[in-house]
C-alpha cells in the first residue's frame, strides 16, 4: 500500500484553481519532489495532504489519503491525529515558523506531548534527544534557547527535529532549504538524506530548485499552473525531457560546471526585442568568453590576472578601466560591537566587462556594492574615479516589488534620475520651456521602457501591475536613465523564477554588449554568476578570498573555501549529485575538515 | 553594564531625568503666568500684606532659576514655611503651600490619592479581564455572528462617555433594581468589604469604557499573530485549536497590551475626573478640578506633577514587562 495517494486533486481559492486534476502516489519509504516556479501550486499541494486548508475558504475536490486516512473525510480529531504524528511537516522559512516566545525545546516538547502521554520531562527530554539527532552542539544547553539566537541552518535543523520528534512516516519538506546559504543547504539536505536512510521516512519535497530535486529525490513531478506536467524517475525527467516546459525549464537553470556561452539571450519567448543585433548565434560553442560584440576590448586585451591592488598605477585611470576600488574597507558599530564588513577590497571594473562578486550571506557583498555606488562611505580606501555621488555608476536592487515606490507610476520612477540631473526648473508652474522638458523626459522614459523589453505606454502603470520579472526591467531602465558606464546588481535575479531569471541575465548582458557598460554582478548564486561573469571575486567575512577569470577559478579553484562552496552546489545530475554528497560525507569526516 | 541589571538601572536613571524635566515645565507654565502670581496664589481675598508674605515665601524677587532650585529643594528634602508668627515644616516631598486652604499641598493629595488608587486597581483588573477576553474572543470567532455582536458591543464602549454608562448603571442598578446601593467612598482600612461593594460600580463604568479599547488592540494584535507562519507550524503539527490561541497567539498579543495599559493607568489616576465628579468620589482628579476652579496654584502644580509621576512609573513598569515578556527586545 503506498504512502500517500492523491488522485485528481484540485484546490481553488476564490476564482483561482491553484491546483488542477493532480494525482501521484508516493510508495513507503520513497522520495518525491514536486518540482515548479512560483505559482505551480505545489505548496498547495503540500497543504492539502496535511488537510490545512480545512477552514480557510479553499475548495477542495477529489482525494487525498495518506498514511491510511482520508484527509477529505477525516474528523478534525483524525487530521489532528495525522499532523505530526504519522505526516510532518518541515517548512520553508525557519525563523518566522517558529514562535518566537517559547523555547526551542518547550516547542517541540509541546508538539510531542499533543501525540504521546508521557511527562512534560519526558517530553522534554526527548526534544533534546531529537534535537541532538539533527546535529545541535550541546543539544541541552541549546534546547533552552529562544529562536531568534539560533543561526538560520539551526534553525532549520530545529524544525526538522521537530518534525522528527514523532518518528513520522512522510516528512513534507515545502522549499526546506530556499532561504539558507549553498554550504548550510548542503548540510540540511545532507542530514535530510542521511534520517531517511536511518529511518525510512518517505519524503515529498516541495522545490523550485531543480538541482535540489535532482539529489534528494528518486522520482520528479514537474507542475505548472497547477497541473502536472511530467513524472518519473529523476534520472529520466532530467536526462530526456519528454513535455517542451520541461525543457525550457531545464535550460533555464544556469550551470555551475559549464563554461559561460558567449550569448545569453533565451529561446523562451520575451516580450518584445527591441533591436536585435547580430551577435553570436544562440547556443554557439562553449568556451571562454568571446569578447564583447562591437566593445572597446577584446578577449585578448583582458588582462589575465587582474590581482587585488594590481600593476594600476594609483590616481591614473587607464581608459577602458570604469571603475577601480583600493583598499575598501567598511566598519559597522562602535567600539567593542565594531567589525569591518568589508575588509581590505581592491578590484577593477572594465568597460564591458561583467564583474562577477559572489559569496554567501554576511559576506559583506551587498556593503560592498553599495559602496562602489556611493550609497555608503567607505570607512578606508578609495574608489577612482573618485567623487562623491557618480551619477555614472547606479544600481539596480535585489526586490524588485520593495524598491519601487508603490504609489507611483513605474514611468516617474524611471523619470527620477532624469529630474534629478534636471535643467534647473522646478515641478512647479508650466512655462513653455517646462512642458517641453516634460515631453523630452517623457519620451526618454518610453525608450528606456522599450529598450528593457517593456511598452512605452506601460509609462502611467503602477508596479503592482507587473510580474516580478517586469518589475526587475523597470528597474534597469531606472538604472539606464542616468546614462551609467556602470550598473552595480545586487542579486538582481535571486526573487525570480528560473525562467524569468534567465530572460532578466540575457537583458543585463544584451545591455553591457550593446551600450559598452560595464557590470558588477553581486549574487549568492554561483552558476548565475558564472554565466555572466567576465571575472569573478568570492567573498568570505569581508574578504576577497579568490578573484580572477571566471573560468579559472571555477575550473581550477585555488581558495579552500571556494572549492567548499562549488562542491555545495546541487547539481542537476543525480549521479553527480550522489558524487558529490558522498565526497562532502567524506570530507566531514576528516576530523581537521573545518 | 550588560544584561537585565544594567537594563533596570539605565530605565531608572531615564525615569528620574523624564520625571524632572516634567516638574521643569509645570513649573514654568505656572509660575510664569502673567499677573500678579503672589496675588492669584493667596487667593482673592488677601490682604497686601499676606500677598507681600507668600512673595516672599516664593522668592518672586530671584531670577527663575533660583525659584526653581528652590522649588526643587523643597520636593527633595522638604521646607519651612512661616506664616506670619508661627513657622511651619514641610517634610519632603514637600509640594508646597495651598495659602487658600491653608493646608500643605502633599497632605492634600496623599488625602485623596487612596481613594483615585482604589479607583484605578479595582476598574484595571476589571478592564483587563473584560477587554483581553472580547478581543481573543472576537478574534477566533472572527467573522461569525458572535464576533459581529462583540464588536458591536465594544464600538459602543468607544463611543459612549462614562457619565452615560454610569449614570445608567446607577439608575438601573441602584435605582430601578435596587441590587447595590448609591455609591459611597468608604476607606479600604476602615471596612474592606463595604469599600468593594460601593466601588463596584465606579470600577464597572471606567473599565467599560476602557475595556473597548483593550477589546479591540487585543483583537487586533491576535488577528496579526494569527496570521504568522508559527502559527501555521503548531496547527500543521496537530496542536489544538485552544493551545494555538491561548498559548502562543495570546502570547504574541501580550505586548500591546501591557504598553496600553501602562498609558490607561498612568492616566486614569489623576484623570478619571468624570467617573470620580459622577459617584462622588474624593479623588486626586476632583481636586484637580477644584483648585483649577479657584485657582489655587500651589495645588494645581502639586496634583499635575504627581499625574505624571504615576504616567512615567507606569510606563517604566510596562518597559520591564514588555522585556521580560519577549526577550527579544534588546536591553538598551
Amino acid at each position: 500500500m503506498s504512502l500517500v495517494e492523491v488522485r485528481d486533486l484540485s484546490v481553488g481559492f476564490g476564482g483561482l484553481r491553484a491546483v488542477d486534476g493532480l494525482s501521484f502516489s508516493l510508495a513507503k519509504g520513497a522520495a518525491l519532489a514536486l518540482v515548479g516556479e512560483s505559482g505551480s501550486g505545489k505548496s498547495t499541494v503540500a497543504s492539502a495532504l496535511l488537510g490545512l486548508h480545512r477552514g480557510t475558504g479553499a475548495r477542495v475536490g477529489g482525494s487525498v489519503e495518506v498514511a491510511g486516512v482520508d484527509v477529505q473525510r477525516a474528523s478534525d480529531d483524525e487530521l489532528r491525529r495525522l499532523r505530526g504524528a504519522r505526516a510532518a511537516m518541515v517548512f520553508q522559512d525557519p525563523l518566522s515558523s517558529l514562535d518566537p516566545y517559547y523555547a526551542i525545546g518547550d516547542q517541540i516538547a509541546e508538539v510531542y506531548r499533543v501525540h504521546n502521554r508521557v511527562s512534560r520531562r519526558a517530553a522534554r527530554a526527548r526534544a533534546v534527544g531529537v534535537l541532538d539527532r539533527v546535529g545541535i552542539q550541546d543539544a541541552g544547553r541549546r534546547s533552552r534557547s529562544r529562536p531568534h539566537e539560533f543561526s538560520g541552518g539551526m534553525r532549520q535543523r530545529a524544525l526538522i527535529a521537530m518534525a522528527l520528534a514523532c518518528e513520522p512516516d512522510l516528512l513534507i519538506a515545502d522549499e526546506p532549504t530556499t532561504a539558507l546559504d549553498v554550504t548550510v543547504q548542503a548540510q540540511i539536505l545532507d542530514l535530510l538524506h542521511v534520517l531517511r536512510e536511518e529511518t525510512g521516512t518517505g519524503l515529498l519535497l516541495v522545490t523550485h530548485d531543480v538541482g535540489v530535486a535532482a539529489g534528494n529525490a528518486d522520482e520528479i513531478l514537474v507542475m505548472r499552473h497547477g497541473r502536472m506536467v511530467e513524472q518519473g524517475p529523476v534520472a529520466d525527467v532530467l536526462g530526456g525531457p519528454a513535455q517542451p516546459y520541461t525543457r525550457q525549464l531545464l535550460g533555464a537553470v544556469p550551470r555551475v560546471d559549464v563554461p559561460r556561452t558567449g550569448d545569453l539571450r533565451v529561446d523562451a519567448p520575451r516580450g518584445v526585442t527591441p533591436g536585435v543585433d547580430s551577435g553570436p548565434a544562440p547556443g554557439s560553442a562553449p568556451g571562454p568568453a568571446p569578447g564583447p560584440a562591437g566593445g572597446a576590448t577584446s578577449a585578448g586585451s583582458v588582462p589575465g590576472g587582474s590581482v587585488p591592488g594590481g600593476s594600476v598605477s594609483r590616481g591614473s585611470v587607464p581608459a577602458d578601466v570604469v571603475l577601480e576600488a583600493v583598499g575598501l574597507r567598511r566598519e559597522f558599530g562602535r567600539g567593542k560591537h565594531a567589525f569591518a564588513a568589508v575588509d581590505d577590497v581592491s578590484l577593477t571594473v572594465r568597460r564591458g566587462e561583467t564583474l562577477g562578486i559572489v559569496g554567501e550571506s554576511g559576506s559583506g557583498k551587498t556593503t560592498l556594492g553599495r559602496m562602489l555606488v556611493g550609497l555608503l562611505e567607505p570607512t578606508a580606501g578609495r574608489i577612482l574615479p573618485g567623487g562623491g555621488v557618480r551619477p555614472d555608476v547606479q544600481m539596480v536592487f535585489q526586490d524588485p516589488v520593495s524598491s519601487l515606490n508603490p504609489r507611483r507610476t513605474v514611468g516617474e520612477s524611471v523619470a527620477d534620475p532624469l529630474r534629478a540631473r534636471g535643467t534647473g526648473t522646478r515641478p512647479f508652474g508650466r512655462s513653455p520651456e517646462r512642458t517641453g522638458e516634460e515631453a523630452r523626459i517623457r519620451g526618454r522614459v518610453r525608450e528606456l521602457l522599450e529598450r528593457v523589453g517593456l511598452e512605452g505606454a506601460h509609462y502611467d502603470r503602477y508596479p503592482h501591475e507587473f510580474s516580478g520579472g517586469q518589475r526587475q526591467r523597470v528597474g534597469i531602465a531606472r538604472a539606464l536613465a542616468a546614462d551609467p558606464r556602470v550598473i552595480v546588481c545586487d542579486e538582481p535575479v535571486s526573487a525570480l523564477d528560473v525562467t524569468t531569471q534567465a530572460q532578466v541575465v540575457a537583458l543585463l548582458d544584451e545591455l553591457r554588449r550593446e551600450l559598452g557598460l560595464a557590470l558588477v554582478f553581486v549574487a549568492h548564486d554561483l552558476a548565475v554568476v558564472r554565466q555572466v561573469s567576465d571575472h569573478v571575486a568570492v567573498m568570505r567575512r569581508g574578504r576577497i578570498v579568490e578573484y580572477g577569470p571566471t573560468d579559472e577559478v571555477y575550473g581550477a579553484p585555488q581558495d579552500p573555501y571556494t572549492r567548499q562552496l562549488l562542491a555545495a552546489v546541487p547539481a542537476l545530475d543525480p549521479a553527480v549529485a550522489a558524487a558529490r554528497r558522498a565526497t562532502r560525507r567524506a570530507a566531514r569526516r576528516e576530523p581537521a575538515a573545518m | 553594564m550588560n544584561g537585565f541589571p544594567g537594563f533596570a538601572l539605565r530605565r531608572t536613571v531615564g525615569t528620574l531625568a523624564t520625571l524632572l524635566a516634567i516638574s521643569v515645565v509645570v513649573y514654568v507654565v505656572f509660575y510664569v503666568t502673567p499677573g500678579n502670581v503672589a496675588q492669584i496664589t493667596c487667593g482673592p481675598r488677601c490682604s497686601p500684606v499676606q500677598v507681600q508674605q507668600v512673595a516672599d515665601q516664593l522668592r518672586l524677587d530671584d531670577p527663575l532659576y533660583t525659584r526653581y532650585w528652590h522649588f526643587l529643594q523643597g520636593l527633595v528634602i522638604g521646607q519651612d514655611y512661616s506664616t506670619g508668627a508661627s513657622v511651619q515644616h514641610c517634610p519632603a516631598p514637600c509640594l508646597g503651600l495651598s495659602y487658600q486652604s491653608d493646608q500643605q499641598v502633599t497632605e492634600l493629595i496623599l488625602a485623596k490619592l487612596p481613594v483615585s488608587l482604589s479607583l484605578v486597581s479595582g476598574a484595571m483588573v476589571m478592564w483587563l479581564i473584560l477587554g483581553v477576553g472580547t478581543g481573543v474572543l472576537s478574534a477566533w470567532r472572527r467573522g461569525r455572528l458572535s464576533e459581529r455582536v462583540l464588536t458591536g458591543i465594544t464600538l459602543a464602549g468607544v463611543a459612549t462617555p462614562v457619565f452615560v454608562i454610569g449614570l445608567v448603571l446607577m439608575i438601573v442598578i441602584c435605582g430601578e433594581l435596587e441590587l447595590l446601593p448609591f455609591p459611597q467612598y468608604v476607606n479600604l482600612t476602615d471596612d474592606p468589604e463595604q469599600w468593594a461593594w460601593n466601588l463596584l460600580l465606579p470600577w464597572l463604568s471606567l473599565a467599560l469604557v476602557e475595556a473597548a479599547a483593550f477589546a479591540r488592540l487585543t483583537r487586533a494584535s491576535m488577528l496579526e499573530t494569527l496570521a504568522e507562519d508559527h502559527i501555521r507550524t503548531f496547527r500543521a503539527y496537530g496542536v489544538g485549536e485552544r493551545s494555538v490561541i491561548g498559548r502562543h497567539a495570546l502570547r504574541g498579543a501580550f505586548a500591546p497590551v501591557i504598553a496600553l495599559n501602562a498609558n490607561t493607568v498612568g492616566s486614569a489616576v489623576g484623570g478619571a475626573v468624570l467617573t470620580e465628579t459622577l459617584f462622588g468620589l474624593p479623588g486626586v482628579g476632583r481636586e484637580l478640578v477644584h483648585a483649577v476652579d479657584v485657582v489655587d496654584l500651589p495645588v494645581v502644580v502639586g496634583t499635575v506633577l504627581v499625574i505624571g509621576f504615576f504616567v512615567v512609573i507606569a510606563n517604566a513598569v510596562a518597559d520591564v514587562l514588555y522585556a521580560v515578556a519577549d526577550r527579544r527586545v534588546v536591553l538598551t
